[in-house]
């Protein structure tokens, strides 16, 4: 039972310290910095999903984030559907979008797939811009009064950064539900030898479809909530490849495979992004650093700072999971 | 109707261009089953490169060609060193991600040194007018450059021992390797001569439109769908499927949206990956 895996425990201290570090105090300057570690942790970690566990590089993950972003806003603000309602119900579309499109690509395999994923991040940002109903390319603003149902736009942030340390938590409580399921056992086989594991009476297909699916859903919703937040979206700010290619790093950085490891790396890789953006001499240079980290880590320590920690504490593998 | 056929050729002469550029990714993806992700910005650093010699030299643009075309060789072998190397015949998701993290680096310092503003290099050639239309002397040079680019690299392939050498590695490398040729510099040649090809065919497309820094990716997705269409390490395949999708650029262009053509062109990428697992060209391997 997952209730009795030690690091079930320690994912809910962390989310209760990211909710009561900023309260100490109302430090608002602190929530801003934790929510865009909440939201680094959560591309992560449902990118591990499909790097990580089942060795498929999706190099659009952050299209789950975007579109969702789109879809919650529009439900909420134009709509005026209930917040989290209009979050799940994002969350659930593009949950089902990415079956669909992971039925169609997912018969790639490998290096195939992976260029498939570049594809629909273009794709599905080349229909939003043209898309009428979602304001084209300028995107969409909410008024002031967006904010009342929940009482203000200064209660409003508070809620959604709870929102989100929630979905935070959620992300790194279904990767280790996962991980420690037979579904996942199937993922790993697929990992290490998809031939075998078809062999061994794997559906690799509809295993692949599922998880590609399953790792859109927290995305999306955290897309809902944070762009609800922002009080804007557009296009470019909603499928950024930029931010697709750092959810890479982070998650090689910390060491994909491991729900930790994808925390870590980025929760470490946003505070250092904050850090080189707002360096005046290395602002220009942060994509050269990212770059370089991650072919340091490719290179030279494949398992990222989760695999030196292992290395270094082979016992530490039963509670850090 | 003439105008249609005005914009199929102007496609046609285009499509050439993104021929030569596939030719480079699947050169390197054949012989040494890397994605190539540098791709894009090898053809961005080309576009540039001409831009910068043009500034310095001002002479006829496709003369140029052959020293950003040694550039590029130069390049490709450093590239290869750092990044490729140790990942040849690991998982293809290493080779994946090291490439990535090079092309990351390339665009970070481009964007540093240029900024994302566009550039054009500003050199015409005089045209060729039938009718209404005008086809320019640099869409109808820098097709034919292509060609012969193209051609060369085919002879190259096909009638020296170097190119023998750089089949045989694709076909098998062990057994290549065994016959006494030195895969590490096979590699590290077909590595050179893709970014080469990458980074020539970005300054042909110099000439041709405005650029910026970032103008690669858009490229590389090209480069896949004719490498897909084409059938891996097929590159003479490349230029046909390069000159179709300009074909078919040409057609579409007149009636929809700019915005709309990565859609459309994703749409063939996975279309043709899932119909035509071996390429258009390809016939079944055993």
């Amino acid at each position: 039972m997952i209730l009795k895996r030690p690091f079930f425990w320690i994912i809910l201290v962390i989310a209760a310290l990211f909710i009561y570090a900023p309260l100490h105090g109302n430090n608002v300057s602190l929530r801003e910095d934790l929510i865009l570690v909440a939201i680094a942790v959560i591309l992560t970690s449902n990118l591990n999903l499909m790097i990580g566990y089942t060795g498929y590089v999706n190099f659009g993950h952050i299209v789950f984030y975007g579109l969702g972003g789109y879809i919650g806003l529009y439900l909420a603000t134009v709509r005026g559907w209930n917040l989290l309602v209009a979050a799940v119900v994002a969350g659930l579309a593009v949950s089902l979008c990415a079956l669909l499109f992971g039925l169609a690509i997912l018969r790639l395999r490998g290096a195939y797939f992976a260029l498939a994923t570049i594809g629909i991040l273009q794709a599905v940002q080349a229909f939003v811009s043209n898309f009428d109903l979602w304001g084209r390319s300028t995107g969409m603003y909410l008024s002031f009064d967006a904010y009342q149902p929940l009482g203000g736009a200064m209660r409003a942030l508070w809620i959604t950064y709870y929102l989100i340390v929630a979905v935070m938590a959620l992300s790194m409580i279904l990767s280790l539900a996962i991980k420690n399921s037979k579904f996942g056992l199937g993922l790993f086989a697929i990992r290490e030898d998809e031939d075998a594991a078809i062999v061994l009476g794997v559906n690799t297909t509809v295993y692949k479809a599922i998880v590609y699916s399953v790792s859109a859903f927290l995305p999306a919703v955290a897309g809902t909530f944070m762009f609800y937040k922002n009080g804007m979206i557009d296009p470019s700010i909603a499928f950024e490849f930029m931010m697709s290619l750092e959810g890479i790093v982070m998650l090689m950085l910390g060491g994909q495979g491991a729900v930790m490891g994808a925390a870590l790396g980025g929760g470490l890789y946003e505070k250092l992004r904050s850090y080189l953006l707002t360096s005046p001499t290395l602002s220009n240079f942060h994509l050269v650093i990212a770059g370089g980290l991650l072919l340091l880590v490719v290179l030279f320590a494949p398992g990222g700072l989760i695999g030196w920690f292992y290395r270094v504490l082979p016992r530490a593998r039963k509670v850090i999971e | 109707m003439s105008g249609i056929l005005a914009s199929m050729i102007d496609g046609l002469l285009v499509g050439a261009v993104y021929g030569l550029a596939a030719m480079g990714l699947s050169l390197i993806w054949g012989v040494m089953d890397v994605i190539n992700l540098t791709h894009g910005s090898m053809i961005a650093l080309g576009m540039f490169a001409m831009y910068l010699l043009f500034g310095a030299i001002a002479t006829n643009a496709y003369l140029l060609l052959v020293p950003v075309m040694g550039a590029g060789l130069v390049l490709g072998i450093v590239v290869y060193w750092i990044s490729v190397h140790r990942v040849v015949g690991r998982p293809m998701l290493m080779s994946l991600l090291s490439t990535f993290a090079v092309n990351m680096m390339v665009i970070g310092i481009g964007t540093a040194i240029w900024s994302t503003s566009p550039y054009n290099v500003n050199f015409s050639l005089p045209g060729i007018t039938i009718g209404a239309y005008t086809f320019t002397g640099n869409h109808i040079t820098a097709a034919i450059a292509a060609v012969v680019i193209a051609l060369a690299l085919q002879l190259f392939l096909y009638r020296t021992r170097t190119g023998k050498a750089i089949r045989a590695v694709a076909d098998n490398r062990e057994a290549a390797e065994l016959m006494g040729i030195s895969t590490t510099a096979v590699l590290t040649i077909a590595f050179g001569i893709g970014i080469a090809l990458a980074g020539t065919s970005g300054a042909l497309v110099s000439t041709l439109f405005p650029f910026t820094i970032l103008s690669g990716a858009t490229y590389q997705l090209k480069s896949f769908v004719v490498t897909i269409l084409a059938g891996l390490g097929r590159p003479f395949g490349a230029l046909l499927a390069g000159v179709l999708l300009g074909l078919l650029e040409g057609v579409v262009t007149p009636f929809i949206a700019v915005s709309w053509i990565p859609l459309i062109e994703f749409g063939l990428f996975v279309v043709a990956l899932v119909a035509f697992p071996q390429g258009i060209f390809g016939r079944a391997t055993t």
